[in-house]
């Protein structure tokens, strides 16, 4: 493995796992020729004619999937934290003596940590998609065989989609089935929402299995993935634990701190000019998206203006402001509470999306570049406004990308973010992992101030006449470092060891995370 | 040095804990000085965090020792405050401070009438709250060394409020400190009084002789620290003696620049408790207003504990302000913004205001030493308060900055 300087002078492996890459080359500079991934022609003949395709256990699917050692399969986070089929999935496969698997889920959760062992011992040889928390630790201290991936949602739709990754089995959590394979998120007692993020494995991997905790008859309607797509049929008692799946409710963050950037976010959207009606923004479920969202509500509502579209985490905040006619529509990328999934059910306007309607980036467009202004967060944001959202200033991985990536594309990004955690400093002078460029972020909101980036002349004249604290990052950074004791030592990292790698939209390496040294 | 104690320990830990840490120091006959450090930031600030105990270490003369420091996140001027404990537990006649050096953004005068719509009270042990505080506009911030504070625990305030004073930006927030109630509080003194404080609350007032020990003990740590700016006092009435002799205490000195009601110990003392309508501390909540205004100061109603429920806050702000109160305290960033609006002025008041501003500019270009409106003579206070008002129209965009040339067209 040699380490070669991208178009963003950071350093990554000309190969990984084996596999020949290419380095980031620029925003829209690479594009990739030739045909999408094939999936192999399947007859009817070998079906069972009466649409009964259940399997009596995980075990034999796995076994008539032909499981092999190195195969790769594919799981997804739409369970979160309260996922117990993926744990169970590990244990039935190192119990047929199976090894090294590459596991390829959409994201993982601290409910993984059982999946340690399985790293240890060979089962796994590395996961391609998220390592989070107990994950990241792992890997961070350079103990999983292979080299990670980092992707976001639309990345991991585009590397099957352009056969970069192969799926061999997919494995779908299915709160609600039926015996062909159709099956959905949002209803049972599983009920999460959607599967969206499992649409691409359904249609590109070799073997797909249904898994489901809440069989009925034939059909399963309305369908989120189709059972024409679907191999094998798994009836098990629960996928999960249904308080951690979805929360009850979702509730706002009662942190002064939190509020107070809320607050400054929805008093940007109306002092820029974003909020006039038939816009559209993206609000995740964080502490302070989630408040952004109420503060921005009430500002809506006092002005009469009305969004034409929510992309989003869909919560009862969501749902409010469809109920209320606020917006015509939630394009739902994911679903956080048990009043999004009802919404989900009951409102023609709550609309199901994919990561491939949302976000592949080696499509004829997507939503996210639609959008007019999205709010995210960071774990550390530099002076030239690149950002890491998935390792910390100690230099730990501890989360995923999620469609953090696809979002930049928005017409105004804005990163909603504390300008220190305790005594880290978030805004510092390089980050040490990039994860988005900074060409592509726009807007810094943090406690002490409101950072624009120099290249938008627009929003800095927009904002000319504002109350908001607008100043410029250096004088946050440095007012920053004056309080947490001056600039932050880096964290010693071992630069000859990869032990993952943060793959940009269009599949080329953006950045390396380095193993810790001890 | 001469130490009883070989070993002790300070500070906090523990999962919950933020901002804050625990040390542990225990003195040697040889060995050097010997660190053990674990932090949450020990990749980012752990040569730092070791180099500013070395440096302490030295100010104190400690040769050997070893010391563990479990730390949370503290900032450098909590770590300060926390070994500097340490050393006092363990040498008691220990009198030299060792102090962060002063942060000059702190460098900020006050002034008597100045606006004290909102006040945040901010527990005087707990450094986590301090760094955002003055980001939420409070018009000021206390440091509680009184009843936020466990008894075991005072000493700890002591430091560790001094230094905040020292280092921590509040952002243009007026400075305060409530002190313990006397005898104690005037040990306090000597911990703020050097450091720019602005107003020095008086906890259960009772009497005019607490406010002028208070006002000697301040008079002459100003002297001794050579401290030119003038530092206020705010008694706060928080018994029924209190009530009776409010008029004495708010005109007991010249510092005094308000007199505050604190409603649950008063309650107490007249044997009922506190509810919603409030009608058992009406008597006691006009009579400080009563004395307030007769000794030409600001009144300054108790707080609203109920943090959740902003509606009820508006309600009771809006209610105090009509009973003739100037500010509210706090107990929450969040109620500040509910208080400094309901504090507005309102619409007719500022129509008023206005006229008064204008006729007092026409009459100084023209030269007139008096000012009067329609066939009304205006006093001087009247115009300052007129003044006052538009300031606050204008800062909260009420009313355009160009409000005089509007009007004319």
């Amino acid at each position: 493995m040699k380490l070669v300087k991208n178009a963003v002078n950071r350093l990554v492996p000309n190969e990984v796992n084996g596999e020949k890459q290419i380095p980031f080359q620029g925003v829209g500079k690479y594009k990739p020729i030739g045909n999408k991934a094939k999936p192999p022609i399947r007859s009817c003949a070998d079906y069972p004619a009466d649409g009964n395709k259940i399997i009596k256990s995980l075990k034999e699917a796995l076994k008539k999937a032909g499981l092999k050692d190195g195969m790769t399969i594919s799981t997804h986070h739409h369970l979160r934290n309260g996922d117990v089929l993926t744990n169970f999935l590990f244990d039935t496969i190192k119990e047929m003596g199976i090894k090294n698997i590459r596991w390829f889920p959409s994201a993982s959760f601290p409910c993984h940590q059982h999946l340690i062992q399985y790293l240890e011992d060979g089962t796994i040889h590395h996961i391609e998609g998220s390592m989070n928390g107990p994950l990241g630790r792992f890997t961070t201290e350079g103990k999983m065989k292979g080299i990670g991936i980092l992707r976001s949602h639309g990345g991991r739709y585009q590397s099957i989609q352009d056969g970069d990754v192969h799926i061999d089995i997919a494995v779908i959590a299915a709160p609600t089935a039926d015996s062909f394979g159709n099956a959905t998120g949002d209803r049972g007692k599983s009920a999460c929402g959607l599967l969206g993020f499992a649409l691409g494995d359904s249609e590109y991997a070799d073997k797909v299995i249904v898994v489901t905790d809440n069989l009925v008859p034939f059909p399963c309607y309305p369908w989120q993935i189709q059972g024409n797509n679907v191999d094998y049929v798994v009836e098990i008692d629960s996928l999960g634990d249904p308080s951690k799946i979805v929360s009850g409710t979702t509730e706002v963050t009662k942190s002064p701190d939190r509020l107070l950037i809320a607050e400054y976010v929805a008093q940007f959207f109306e002092d820029a000019g974003i909020m006039k009606d038939g816009f559209s923004f993206q609000a995740g479920a964080g502490g302070t998206n989630l408040a952004f969202a109420v503060y921005l509500k009430e500002k809506m509502k006092a002005k009469g203006i009305k969004a034409r579209f929510i992309r989003g985490g869909s919560t009862k905040y969501l749902v409010e402001m469809l109920e209320e006619g606020l917006t015509d529509y939630i394009l739902d990328g994911q679903t956080f509470d048990l009043e999004g999934v009802r919404s989900m059910r009951e409102n023609p306007g709550h609309v199901n999306t994919s990561p491939f309607t949302s976000y592949n980036y080696h499509g004829k467009g997507n939503f996210a570049s639609i959008i007019d202004a999205v709010v995210l967060g960071a774990t550390e944001v530099d002076i030239n406004f690149n950002a890491n959202v998935v390792t910390h200033s100690d230099g730990y991985l501890l989360h995923g990308i999620g469609g953090w990536q696809n979002c930049l594309f928005s017409k105004c990004t804005i990163l909603a973010i504390p300008s220190f955690r305790d005594r880290i400093p978030v805004i510092v002078d390089e980050v040490t992992t990039l994860c988005g460029p900074g060409e592509l972020i726009d807007v810094i909101i943090t406690e002490r101030g409101i950072a624009i980036n120099p290249k938008r002349k627009d929003l800095i004249k927009a904002m000319k006449n504002s109350s908001l604290p607008v100043k410029k990052i250096e004088e946050i950074k440095a007012e920053v470092d004056s309080i947490c004791g001056g600039e932050p030592a880096k964290p010693k990292l071992n630069k000859e060891n990869v032990v993952a790698v943060v793959k940009w939209v269009d599949g080329t390496l953006l950045d390396s995370v380095f193993q810790i040294e001890n | 040095m001469n130490s009883e104690n070989k070993k002790i320990s300070v500070g906090k830990r523990g999962k919950e804990v933020r901002s804050d840490c625990y040390i542990e120091l225990e003195l040697k006959e040889k060995g050097g000085l010997k660190i053990n450090l674990n932090s949450k930031v020990e990749s980012m600030y752990g040569d730092s965090i070791k180099t500013l105990i070395l440096g302490m270490c030295d100010f104190y003369n400690i040769e050997n020792a070893e010391i563990f420091i479990e730390d949370s996140g503290a900032l450098n001027y909590t770590l300060m405050a926390r070994f500097e404990l340490a050393v006092k537990k363990l040498f008691p006649e220990e009198k030299r401070e060792c102090l962060p050096d002063f942060n000059k953004v702190n460098k900020y005068n006050s002034s008597k009438d100045k606006l004290r719509r909102s006040r945040l009270y901010l527990p005087g042990n707990e450094p986590k709250f301090y760094s955002n505080a003055g980001l939420h506009k409070p018009d000021g911030i206390i440091l509680d060394l009184e009843d936020s504070v466990a008894p075991s625990e005072k000493e700890a305030a002591q430091l560790l409020v001094r230094n905040a004073l020292r280092r921590v930006d509040f952002y243009g927030a007026e400075r305060m400190v409530r002190i313990n109630q006397l005898p104690k509080g005037l040990d306090d003194l000597r911990f703020i009084v050097p450091n720019n404080i602005h107003v020095i609350l008086i906890p259960k007032v009772e009497s005019e002789e607490d406010i002028k020990l208070i006002e000697e003990k301040v008079l002459s740590l100003k002297e001794e620290y050579k401290i030119k700016n003038d530092i206020y006092f705010m008694p706060i009435i928080e018994s029924a003696k209190g009530v009776v002799n409010s008029f004495q205490i708010a005109s007991a000195s010249k510092f005094n620049c308000a007199l505050a009601v604190g409603l649950e110990d008063y309650t107490a003392d007249i044997g009922t408790e506190r509810t919603k309508e409030g009608t058992e501390s009406f008597y006691a909540r006009s009579a400080v207003i009563n004395a307030a205004k007769a000794a030409k100061i600001q009144a300054i109603d108790t707080v609203f504990s109920d943090v959740s429920d902003m509606e009820g806050l508006r309600n009771s702000v809006l209610e105090a302000k009509s009973l003739g109160f100037d500010g509210k305290g706090c107990i929450h960033p969040r109620q500040i913004k509910v208080i400094n609006e309901a504090f507005l002025p309102s619409e007719k008041e500022i129509e008023k205001a206005k006229k008064i501003v204008i006729a007092f500019e026409e009459a100084e270009a023209k030269g007139l030493g008096v000012v009067s409106l329609g066939s009304k003579m205006i006093d001087a206070p009247v115009v300052k308060r007129a003044r006052r008002v538009v300031n606050l129209a204008e800062e909260n965009g009420l009313i355009e900055k160009d409000w005089r040339n509007i009007k004319s067209l």
